[in-house]
Formats: structure tokens, C-alpha cells, sequence
């Protein structure tokens, strides 16, 4: 329990690359046009979707862990000054050393300090969401530094100049012959005769990072999980330049969102076993490596750990919205999304996409943020997230509930209402009462008259020109359930000519 | 004000509506009640599913195992703490004691070494059956991290006393403040049209003794 | 049983048909049906479209209409309308900090039942042929509408009474539990990947071969019907209460023209 005693502080929000520079109906029509991306994602989120789904119901306690990673993570937001603090101590105590960044440029200049302070000017990269949400690698290079990503996707994002496109498998929307090419266009030393077959592939990236590990003195990571109670930490992953990069060189600086924490050791049980499944879809990841401060005589001994804020307190503030930090970023969400498989994640602007992207961003930044209103309509609300969601984040219910904070955000502030608001505005009054409904109804049969003869309407003007542009509105019926009722039951007898009509 | 006041500030502004802690379900399993066979045969079933080589022998084989493994390899590491009858083969052969770099905290290997050497031979902490998992705590006859990690073949006993069941059993019978490595089969990458690749920079062979 | 007809918007002004065979099927099986007559709307497509407060009125009208009349249980042929009640009113109360709207808004939501939930669950419909004489010779695809599946957890109450209906010929739509991307007003603002979620579904209808593609949501039906309308396709869409309802001897017309609405009252 925390009780405050201070003035309530306006919201500080986040900065960074969690913004949608356009809108997301816009981006997505562009990413739509490209078959190419399309099948790629289409393909990749499919065999992910399937391989999680025959993890998940091998655990006959699967439910159970989902209630308690809920409650944990529920249970980490009421209590998290008191478990930083608990964290801090600990890890301290063990020799590490916590530095605190309110945004994104504040944490950019204590880890460039960091590493200036090693005499480096090369770090290695472990994937981290944290580091690209406040853009770590673009700063360092202003500052004469040169981040070397080391996870395989991230390293053909890097070496394409691109962004990456899911938070899991950051190049999804590349193939085989796309990143052979990147390959012998960008990196260094690569054999010409490179083939597009992905054990090849891997192969010359092992190559072509082997001397960087063997040599890094600085090592940039992020963290899936903080412990409280011990002070740890742990970075879940798969190829081993995780473990490459926490424990070959003599600095490690880790960069990690504070609502990372889990109170105790025994959590880690809980969502050692969520997170593997729901993310790559196996029993268990490769390589997951826990950290305590600096053990002698193993691995770095110069350990740093910079705890971000960037606008987890402004979403922390909203009570519908705070538990998008439960989020463990496993990008289950995304894998069932049925728009962010057909958009990709470039589509929504920020470092973090899909479902949780299009609740997170806007929570971290506020609603009025550049184009980042737009996010949380990018949604049937189908729900397939909320069921996939390792740690039940009802994501439908915060984007519904950021709808209504970016429409009451807008009121009074436009000097002419848009036609959704002048259409909500009218169906509030025909949709508040029977006789009101009652009364539109009676104008339906104009439809019937813009059907034609065809018995189809074909265009619609404005907003509803989105619904005609593929589909069509055949003609309504003469007469409404309404009408019908009350003659069937109010007149004395039904004549025989009023025939059912539809 | 500094960073770390105004971000404690701000988070406890944030939760002026003193959100309450729920109580943790834990209905989830604590323990799988499986047999030792049932342990070992799960486990191995898991490790073959990772593409991990397995051998599951009597204690008295480790060593003729291990030497049999390491047949191929110019080179080989061990933690100074390793089970010292774990090599006895290779001592017989009276080849191996030549092959042999022993890896110690007063004379520990540097990384050019360790990436000049074939192949490592550690014991671990504990398993996991229905993960496939065998976590490394840094102990004695574990050695440091870097050992397991730069040879590019890992050789690892799993004493079949050291299966647990499932991870909450496991992670209950480790220390978590030691430097820990939790290894599900040798390392993977799905980064390419989510093709499964073994070996990328970790080991890219693992074979796993369990003996019984 | 005494049992209040939530027509919904939709089907009160698009759909009549279904209206009615919801009430023909709530009568063959001896149960008084009344219409409280105050009804419109559930009021989701404003909640859903961030429009809170031009909700309220909404819903408070749907609460008046039903915690006045009286009856046993109230049932509408939606699942999304029927999510909307139960999960939506009281949390719209809620935000306006209306405590005695909120708790009678709970208490329709607790006699509000999905048609097949009320059908399976109360009304012990297990056989729709031997206990509806429900007749429908046709091959048919079904499509679950996602707050059917994952709102109200309908599982397959739905494809179960369908199954049961005599010399139906059901064929699995596959990729079936796909949102099919209507998804209210999300269906105009980002009208293209709507459609390119409608444009996959649609091919899985017309990849099963069947005449028609049925479904317990109007709106969803109405979605799918229109695209694949527009793709020139011959398959139609028809609201499982009018399979349910059909019989030998007053079988449902296929052939008529899909019917969708003007777009004024989607959700």
C-alpha cells in the first residue's frame, strides 16, 4: 500500500521512438500494398500462432499461471515504489550500481556516459525494447559511439537501415533472398557466393560477430525480469549472444523499464513458464541467464543498471489503462492480431506495435501525442489478444477505454465537428428510445429507393464511403420488426393481404 | 530533485487510488509427482526435441562416455571442480591429459583460449523433465559462465537424482543470486522465415549425459 | 416461461425476419413472448466508438425498457448486443457515477441471454430437428462472431443446434474463428484493413462450397453478406434463427436478396 501525500503531479510522459508520425489508417494502407510483406507476415504469424497453441494446451495448469502472472503483475503496480526500492537495495548490495532516467534523453546520456567512462568507443547489443524506445543506438553513434546489435534479426534491421517490424522477430517482413542480399550489400568480409538458406545465413552472422564478442569490453542489454527480493536480474533468449554479451565482457549496462519487477524468486516460476510458451511457442527458450550484481570472478564486474521511467508513471495514472504494464513483451498479442498481421508493425509508428503497441504507445506518450490517437482504432476488437495474453491484459477494454479519452479530448476544441461526431451525436438521440428509433425507421424505405432497382447500394458519401468501398448495402425492408409487432398485436386481426415482408 | 526522487514521486502520484495487492493464486502445480524413470525418459524426450544429443548410462560410464565424446576434439576445458572420476577415461587413454586446459578462479582461461578450445565438459545443478532444461549455478564442478559458453561443443552430466519434475521444483532447489544459465537445448534462432536453426553463437552441439 | 424480445437495432429495422423467427422458435416451444416496446439500442457502437457520454442516454434507455417490464428472462438474437448488456451498462453507469443505474443495469445484464445460450442452456434444446422441427435442406458454412466466442464464451452451443437441424448440410469454414472485420465503426475508419480481413473470410465462405454462411450476429452477417455481394458471389448469409425456425412446411426463403442496413445504425 503507498500512500501519497503531495500534490497529484501532472503526467510525464514518454519520449522516444513511441510515436506514430502518421496515421494508422494511412500507414496501413500503404503496408497493405505490399504483397510481398503480406505474405511473409501471414505465413510467420500463423506458424507462430500454431506452435504456442500446442505449447499452451500441453499445461493442464495453463489457466492457473495466466491468474497468477495477472495478479503478480497487478500486484507489482500497487506496490512498486516500495519493490524498487527493495530492488535497489539489493542489487546494490551485491555491486551494482542503479541509475535513474526519467525519459528517454536521460537515460541516453548516462549510458553514453557509462561507456565514455570505459575508454570504448564500440559497445555489443543484446535485443532490447527499452534501448530502441528511447533510440540508444542513434545517440550513440552521435556521440562517436558504435552499437554493434548482436541478436540475428536485429542485426539485419541494423544492417538494412530498417526498423524493426514485431518486438519478437524483429525482421518478419524480410525473406531468405531479402536478407541474403542485405548480407552481401552490408556486411563486411561476406562470402559472395552466399546462399539465401537460413543455416547458411546464420552462419555468416556467427562469423561476422564472433571477433566483436571475443573482443567487447561494454556490453547494452535490457531485462525481461527484476527480482525484488534478491536484487537479479534475467535476459530470456535464444541464440547465446545474450549470454555472449552478459558474460565475455568487463562493463554491462543494462537499460530496463521500472515496471519490470516481480516481488519475489518464486514468480520467476510463473513466468519462466508464461513467457517461452507464449513468445516463440516452445517448452522453453534456449538460454536464460539471472544476474545478481557482479559475481568475482564471473562476468563483468562493472554492472550498471539504468531504471527508465519514459512515461510508465503517466500510464501507471490511468487506472483503466495501468495494467498494459503488465505487459512481459512475448508479442503473443500481435501473433493473433487479425490487423497486425495483414499491416505488420511498421504500420504503427512506434517501437511497439500490434495490439499492446496500440494501447502502450498512447498510454506512454498521452493521447495527443502526434498521431498517436489513431492507435487504438486499429481494431476489431475481436479479443483474440485478451485470450492470448499470457499475463490477461484485457486489451479491448483499454482500447475502447482510449477511445473515449481521445474523443473527450477533442470536445470543445474543434471549431466544426466531424461527421463521426455529428453522426454519434445524432444516433444518441434515434438510439435512446423506442419511439425515436421508431421514427427513423419510417424513413427506411428512402434506402429502398437509393438501392435502385438492382436492390443494391453501391456508394455511400463520406465517412460511410469506407463501408461501400467494399461492400454493398442491399436495400432495407418495407417494414420493421417494430411496426410488425404492433399491428400483429394491437390490431384486431392481421388481414390476409399484409403478408410478411422482408 | 533528483532522477530517483522525482520518478518515486511521480509513481506514487500515480497511485493516489491506492490500488490494492491482490493475493497471488498459486493453484498452479508445484510439483509433477513423476517416478525417476518417468523423469528421465521426459527429459530425454525433450532434449532429442531440441536437436541435443543424449546418452542416459550408469554413473560408472560417464567417463567412457565422456572420453567416447570427446574422441573427436583437439582440445577440451573443464571447471578445476569437476567431478574428478568424470575424466578417468580420458587419464587411461593417455591422450586426453595432454588435450586437457582446466579452467580456475586463480588461473582462469582468457577468451582467446577458451575460443581456441574444441569443447567443455561441465555437471550441472539441476534439470527440468518437462522443459528440457538444465540450469548451470556456477558451482564447483560447473565452473564460471564463459567456459560453458565459447567452446563450440558442450558436454553436460545431469545426475539423474538432479531431475526435477517441473520448474517450480527446480527453481526451488537453486540459490538465484549465483550467476545462473538455464540451457533448453543448443542455441536456436528462428530470425529467418521462422526457420529453426541450430547453433548460432552459443554451442552448436550439446550432448547430455544423464547418469543414472 | 415469460421471455422479452431484445430485437436490437439492427435486426428491429434491417432484419425483421429474424425478429420473428426468434419469436416463432420461443413459441413452438410454448413460451409467451412480449416486446417491451421502449427498446432501441444496446448503445455498443457508442461505447466501442469512444462516444462514453453520447452512450448514457443510450443505455439508459435500454435499462428503462427492461428492468420495467415483466418477465422471466430476456434473450436477443446477438452476441454482441447481448455482451454489450451484460459487460457494457454497468461499466457506462460506472463512468458517469450513476450507482442505481449501475446496479439495474446489472440486473437486466443478468436475465439477458444470447439466443442458442438461452436455447441450450435454459430452454434444454438439444435436438433443433426433433424439438424445433427445424428442417433446413441446404449446405451451409457457419462463422462464430467473436463476442459470441470470446465475450459470452458460447463455445459450440451455436454449431451444436445447427448440427442438429434436419437435412442441413454443415461444411467447416475454415480459418472460422478469424474476426471477420467489421468491427463497428472500425469497419469505415480503417476501412482497408477491414477489408482486407472481409476479403480472406469471404474466400473461406466461398471455399466451403455452401449456399449460404449463417452466424448468430446480424451486424457480422451483414458484413460478410455485403462483401461477398459486392464480389459478385451467389452465396448468401442468413441468421441462424431463421434456420432454427424453418421447417417443412414454412421453410426460410435463401433466395432472397442479402439485406443490409444503411449504415446509420452499425456497430
Amino acid at each position: 500500500m503507498t500512500t501519497f501525500l503531495g500534490m497529484p503531479a501532472l503526467p510525464a510522459f514518454g519520449s522516444g521512438n513511441l510515436f506514430a508520425g502518421e496515421s494508422f489508417p494511412k500507414a496501413a494502407h500503404r503496408e497493405l500494398g505490399n504483397a510481398q510483406l503480406r505474405a511473409n507476415l501471414g505465413h510467420a504469424t500463423h506458424t507462430i500462432r500454431d506452435k504456442r497453441q500446442a505449447v499452451v494446451s500441453e499445461l493442464p495448469d495453463w489457466e492457473q499461471l495466466r491468474d497468477a502472472g495477472s495478479a503478480i503483475k497487478e500486484s507489482v503496480m500497487a506496490r512498486l515504489p516500495e519493490l524498487l526500492e527493495e530492488f535497489e537495495k539489493n542489487f546494490t548490495a551485491r555491486g551494482g550500481v542503479i541509475h535513474w532516467a526519467r525519459d528517454a534523453r536521460e537515460a541516453n546520456e548516462i549510458v553514453a556516459g557509462l561507456v565514455r567512462a570505459t575508454g570504448e568507443t564500440e559497445v555489443v547489443k543484446v535485443k532490447s525494447m527499452a534501448t530502441q524506445e528511447i533510440g540508444l543506438n542513434e545517440y550513440l553513434e552521435e556521440q562517436g559511439i558504435e552499437a554493434f546489435e548482436t541478436d540475428l534479426a536485429e542485426l539485419i534491421v541494423q544492417l538494412d537501415h530498417d526498423k524493426p517490424s514485431h518486438i519478437l522477430v524483429p525482421a518478419i517482413h524480410k525473406n531468405r533472398t531479402e536478407i541474403r542480399d542485405i548480407f552481401l550489400r552490408e556486411m563486411p568480409g561476406a562470402d559472395p557466393a552466399l546462399t539465401n538458406d537460413p543455416p547458411v545465413l546464420a552462419m555468416a552472422a556467427r562469423e561476422h560477430l564472433r571477433r566483436k564478442f571475443l573482443t567487447a569490453k561494454v556490453a547494452v542489454s535490457g531485462a525481461n525480469f527484476a527480482l525484488a527480493d534478491s536484487g537479479t536480474l534475467a535476459v530470456v533468449e535464444s541464440e547465446g549472444n545474450g549470454r555472449m554479451c552478459l558474460t565475455l565482457p568487463e562493463t554491462l549496462i543494462t537499460v530496463m523499464g521500472i515496471e519490470k519487477l516481480l516481488p519475489t524468486w518464486q514468480d520467476l516460476e510463473v513466468f519462466m513458464q508464461l513467457l517461452p510458451r507464449s513468445s516463440t511457442g516452445e517448452r522453453m527458450n534456449p538460454y536464460t541467464s539471472l544476474w545478481t550484481g557482479v559475481t568475482e570472478g564471473d562476468g563483468p564486474q562493472n554492472v550498471h543498471l539504468v531504471l527508465l521511467d519514459n512515461g510508465r508513471s503517466a500510464a501507471l495514472a490511468d487506472e483503466m489503462g495501468r495494467s498494459a504494464l503488465h505487459c512481459i513483451r512475448c508479442s503473443a498479442c500481435m501473433n493473433v492480431c487479425p490487423v497486425y498481421e495483414r499491416t505488420g508493425g511498421h504500420a504503427y509508428g512506434s517501437t511497439y506495435p500490434g495490439p499492446i503497441g496500440a494501447i502502450l504507445s498512447p498510454l506512454l506518450t498521452g493521447i495527443q501525442a502526434e498521431e498517436n490517437s489513431s492507435l487504438p482504432y486499429a481494431s476489431s476488437l475481436c479479443g483474440a489478444c485478451y485470450d492470448a495474453c499470457p499475463v490477461k491484459i484485457n486489451i479491448p477494454d483499454i482500447l475502447v477505454h482510449l477511445r473515449s479519452v481521445d474523443v473527450d479530448s477533442k470536445r470543445g476544441t474543434k471549431k466544426v465537428p466531424s461527421q463521426m461526431d455529428v453522426g454519434m451525436k445524432a444516433a444518441s438521440w434515434a438510439l435512446s428510445s423506442g419511439k425515436h428509433l421508431g421514427l427513423v425507421e419510417k424513413g427506411l424505405p428512402l434506402g429502398r429507393l437509393a438501392a435502385g432497382r438492382d436492390k443494391k447500394i453501391k456508394k455511400l458519401p463520406g465517412i460511410a464511403g469506407g463501408w461501400t468501398q467494399s461492400r454493398d448495402i442491399p436495400a432495407p425492408p418495407a417494414q420493421s420488426f417494430r411496426d410488425w409487432w404492433a399491428k400483429e398485436h394491437k390490431s384486431p386481426a392481421p388481414s390476409r393481404d399484409e403478408k410478411e415482408t422482408q | 530533485m533528483s532522477a530517483r526522487e522525482d520518478i518515486l514521486s511521480r509513481i506514487r502520484s500515480a497511485l493516489q487510488d491506492s490500488p490494492e495487492a491482490p493475493q497471488i493464486p498459486r493453484e498452479y502445480r508445484a510439483a509433477s509427482g513423476m517416478d525417476a524413470d518417468g523423469l528421465v525418459d521426459l527429459l530425454v524426450d525433450r532434449l532429442v526435441d531440441y536437436k541435443a544429443q543424449v546418452a542416459v548410462v550408469p554413473a560408472a560410464e560417464v567417463p567412457a562416455t565422456i572420453a567416447s565424446l570427446l574422441e573427436g576434439a583437439r582440445s577440451y576445458v573443464v571447471p578445476e571442480g569437476l567431478d574428478g572420476g568424470w575424466l578417468a577415461a580420458m587419464d587411461d587413454a593417455g591422450t586426453g591429459g595432454s588435450r586437457r586446459r582446466v579452467d580456475s578462479p586463480a588461473e582462469p582461461l582468457s577468451v582467446a583460449d577458451l575460443d581456441g578450445t574444441d569443447a567443455v565438459v561441465t555437471g550441472s545443478a539441476v534439470a527440468v523433465a518437462e522443459t528440457g532444461t538444465i540450469i548451470l549455478d556456477g558451482s564447483a564442478n560447473q565452473g564460471r559462465r564463459a567456459i560453458s559458453l565459447v567452446p563450440d561443443h558442450h558436454i553436460c552430466v545431469v545426475k539423474a537424482a538432479d531431475i526435477a519434475g517441473i520448474l517450480p521444483e527446480a527453481l526451488g532447489r537453486i540459490d538465484g543470486t549465483r550467476p545462473i544459465t538455464m540451457i533448453s537445448g543448443p542455441s536456436a534462432t528462428s530470425d529467418i522465415e521462422l526457420q529453426r536453426v541450430e547453433g548460432v553463437h552459443g554451442p552448436r552441439r550439446l550432448d547430455v549425459i544423464i547418469a543414472r | 416461461m415469460r421471455i422479452a424480445l431484445f430485437a436490437t437495432c439492427i435486426v428491429d429495422a434491417m432484419y425483421p425476419a429474424t425478429a420473428k423467427a426468434t419469436v416463432k422458435i420461443l413459441e413452438r416451444l410454448g413460451h409467451d413472448v412480449v416486446f417491451p416496446e421502449g427498446q432501441a439500442c444496446c448503445g455498443q457502437m457508442h461505447v466501442n466508438s469512444g462516444y462514453l457520454k453520447e452512450a448514457v442516454p443510450v443505455v439508459a434507455n435500454h435499462v428503462a425498457a427492461f428492468d420495467t417490464a415483466d418477465y422471466d428472462v430476456a434473450v436477443a438474437p446477438s452476441g454482441s448486443c447481448v455482451a454489450s448488456v451484460k459487460h457494457q451498462h454497468p461499466m457506462v453507469a460506472r463512468s458517469c457515477g450513476d450507482a442505481a443505474l449501475e446496479a439495474r443495469a446489472t440486473a437486466v445484464g443478468a436475465k439477458t441471454y444470447e439466443l442458442s445460450e438461452l436455447l441450450v442452456d435454459v430452454l434444454g434444446v438439444t435436438d433443433a430437428g426433433a424439438q424445433l422441427g427445424s428442417y433446413f435442406p441446404h449446405r451451409v458454412t457457419y462463422h462464430p462472431s467473436c463476442h459470441g466466442m470470446r465475450l459470452l464464451r458460447l463455445g459450440d452451443r451455436q454449431s451444436r443446434l445447427l448440427r442438429t437441424v434436419q437435412g442441413i448440410d454443415l461444411a467447416d469454414l475454415p480459418e472460422a474463428d478469424q474476426c471477420c472485420g467489421f468491427g463497428g465503426t472500425f469497419s469505415m475508419k480503417n476501412a482497408d484493413v477491414s477489408s482486407a480481413m472481409l476479403q480472406d473470410k469471404a474466400a473461406n465462405v466461398e471455399a466451403t462450397g455452401a449456399e449460404l454462411c449463417t452466424g448468430g450476429d446480424a451486424s457480422c452477417l451483414m458484413h460478410i453478406g455485403g462483401g461477398l455481394s459486392r464480389q459478385g458471389s451467389s452465396t448468401t448469409t442468413l441468421h441462424l434463427a431463421e434456420i432454427l425456425a424453418s421447417t417443412m412446411e414454412e421453410p426460410a426463403s435463401v433466395t432472397g436478396e442479402v439485406r443490409v442496413s444503411t449504415g446509420k445504425a452499425l456497430r
